[in-house]
């Protein structure tokens, strides 16, 4: 009788279900706990990675939080003044027609200041893609109201919640961008569930995609959190984001790359 | 670095076989042909007047030589654009005139701040506010003094002709990438409008190693170009190694031009199209008796102020002569620190002195002030 014994963990070849993609640092963060752009670093260098895009990359770091994803990315940086990210990209890809160009902005610095760049960066059809993070609020200022707040949202400068007669309407920007001709591909994902970070990472493996084709310009909104900002724990932050939805409807908004049957 | 500026001072055709035929040129013109001789390899620009002819002349030349041309959203959108184009090493011109310069401000620190080689023309019309068309030095303040937010300085040059604007392009690229730093060439809507025979002679200056430029982290580690030092020690010590650029600058790319300053008793201090006023009124005063010399700065900042201050020891006045009510004399009065009256005659809003009224002020200066020398001369 031949006697049936356990696999051994030797025997076992390992099998790596997660692992820290090679285009980000292995470093502590800086962001604050539950903060969801590590997760989004997180998704740009899986895709990077994964297209192969990491040596030809030139990003654009943004002000706001995020302006130190360069100490997390591992590609090419050039940090640019406030809301003007779109402008710079312009810069580079009409220098360097053969690099990747990506910029990553915050709602504050696109959809505030920066929206003269990011309209024309758009209208002219710039061969660049935007990883546009929109949690709401200016978070590395100390949580005042940004442009995309939603109405009632209490934030440091609207203290007794957004009032639309005084402080206007939340601005749907990635719709008024992908009304642009000169957008190829315009999509807002979220962080809310596992699910929609992986919608949300299909989006920018298309962005990424038309631009390497040769495709005008792509924008892929994502709905994040700011905890610390929304005064509220990690776990609320990322539930409250189907309620942001309600005024940011997730989808694919416009892929005229496909529409073309270019890309 | 310093290079001689004497046949574009005088006007006087260069010497040797090969010269390129006389032509009538057009300063903006003039300017942005000598960009795209000297290897630009990008410009970025938003209309305004007197300075459109500079983009116009981009818009279509810079697609015939392949090289990268856009009309910006504005001039904060040109600058950053620069800044982009910049950072990858490339050889980057924009120009504007005074109100979209304020907008440049922003972006002009910013590029100071991350050691990128940008040129800048600035066409200066009249200000303040939206001011007028017209040409005028009132942006001396603005250009030499700071025009971004921090603690920096850019080199500024200012053309007296278009023959020497057509030189300058080629010394402010070559500055600008050897100390790694925007340039800015301070024109006024006389040189960038008027035409002006001259045997254009262009230069493509050698490029540098961009070792520090973006091409992409192929095989190399990523590379980062920035403004932001969150810690103030480390923010003191990279400003502290913008302040020794900057020294070094100061000690090599002063420049400057004299004329009849050997005997002179009153010297004129002036730049730009001033200067050309000056060189009038100089010959129209020698004629009449008056011992007058004209110092004219080439660079503003590092402005020649060694030079200045040696030439005045001597001298019964300085007369400063501006398209401005009064800016460079700030500077002048700095130089001499008191060794001379200075004294200023200045027309501002677009209006331009008449050689006839520098005259007049150098009469008014030679008899109110005592001969130096305590003599009868």
């Amino acid at each position: 009788m031949t006697a049936m014994t356990a696999p051994t963990a030797e025997a076992r070849p390992p099998r790596i279900v997660a692992a820290r993609p090679d285009l980000l640092a292995d470093r502590a963060t800086h962001y604050c706990p539950g903060c969801g752009h590590g997760v989004i670093h997180r998704l740009v260098a899986e895709v990077l990675g994964e297209l192969g895009l990491g040596p030809k990359t030139i990003a654009v770091a943004a002000v706001g939080c995020a302006v130190f994803a360069y100490d997390y990315l591992q590609v090419d940086f050039v940090e640019a003044q406030h809301g003007r990210a779109p402008a710079v990209a312009t810069g580079v890809r009409r220098v360097r027609p053969d690099a990747f160009v990506l910029t990553y902005q915050g709602d504050g610095d696109l959809a505030a200041i920066g929206t003269a760049e990011i309209v024309h960066a758009a209208a002219r059809g710039e061969r660049i893609t935007v990883v546009f993070v929109n949690n709401g609020i200016y978070g590395m200022t100390g949580g005042q109201m940004a442009p995309t707040s939603l109405l009632g949202q209490k934030t440091t400068s609207t203290p007794l919640g957004r009032d639309a007669r005084t402080a206007g309407y939340p601005i749907p920007i990635t719709e008024m961008l992908a009304i642009v001709p000169g957008t190829a591909y315009a999509a807002r994902g979220s962080l809310a569930s596992p699910a929609a970070i992986g919608k949300t990472k299909a989006m920018l493996r298309r962005a990424f995609e038309i631009q390497v084709a040769g495709g005008s310009f792509g924008i892929v909104e994502v709905l994040s959190n700011c905890p610390v900002g929304w005064g509220m724990t990690p776990v609320e932050s990322i539930e409250h984001l189907s309620v942001v939805a309600e005024t940011y409807p997730l989808g694919v908004i416009v892929d005229r790359a496909r529409a073309a049957g270019k890309a | 670095m310093t290079l001689a500026y004497a046949a574009t001072l005088d006007r006087a055709e260069p010497e040797g076989a090969a010269l390129p035929d006389r032509v009538l040129l057009k300063g903006n013109e003039a300017i942005a042909e000598a960009a795209i001789q000297a290897g630009c390899d990008a410009y970025f620009g938003y209309p305004i007047t007197p300075q459109a002819e500079l983009l116009e002349w981009m818009a279509r030349r810079m697609p015939e030589e392949g090289r990268a041309f856009v009309q910006a959203e504005s001039e904060i959108g040109a600058i950053s654009m620069a800044l982009g184009a910049a950072a990858t090493g490339a050889r980057v011109m924009v120009s504007t005139s005074s109100p979209g310069f304020s907008l440049m401000a922003e972006g002009m620190s910013y590029i100071a701040a991350s050691e990128l080689p940008v040129v800048l023309v600035n066409v200066m019309r009249g200000g303040p506010g939206l001011g007028s068309i017209a040409p005028a030095q009132a942006d001396y303040l603005q250009a030499v003094k700071g025009h971004g937010h921090g603690d920096y300085r850019v080199p500024v040059l200012a053309p007296s002709s278009i023959a020497e604007a057509i030189a300058m392009v080629a010394d402010a690229f070559e500055i600008a990438e050897h100390y790694r730093t925007p340039v800015i060439i301070l024109a006024d809507g006389i040189i960038g409008q008027a035409m002006e025979p001259v045997r254009p002679i262009y230069r493509n200056p050698p490029r540098l190693d961009d070792g520090w430029a973006l091409s992409g982290a192929d095989g190399r580690p990523p590379r980062v170009v920035r403004s932001l030092h969150l810690r103030p020690e480390d923010l003191e010590q990279h400003n502290l190694a913008l302040a020794a650029k900057f020294r070094a600058i100061s000690a090599a790319e002063v420049r400057w031009a004299g004329e009849a300053l050997d005997d002179a008793e009153l010297v004129i201090v002036a730049y730009g199209t001033a200067a050309r006023v000056g060189r009038t009124a100089l010959a129209r005063a020698r004629d009449a008796g008056l011992r007058v010399g004209l110092f004219r700065p080439i660079s503003l900042w590092p402005f020649p102020s060694d030079a200045l201050a040696e030439i005045t020891r001597t001298v019964r006045a300085i007369l400063v002569v501006e398209l401005s009510a009064g800016q460079m004399v700030e500077d002048v009065r700095l130089a001499v620190e008191g060794r001379a009256p200075v004294l200023f005659h200045g027309r501002t809003g677009g209006m331009v002195p008449t050689p006839d009224e520098v005259v007049d002020a150098l009469r008014s200066a030679w008899a109110l002030t005592p001969d130096p020398d305590g003599g009868g001369r």
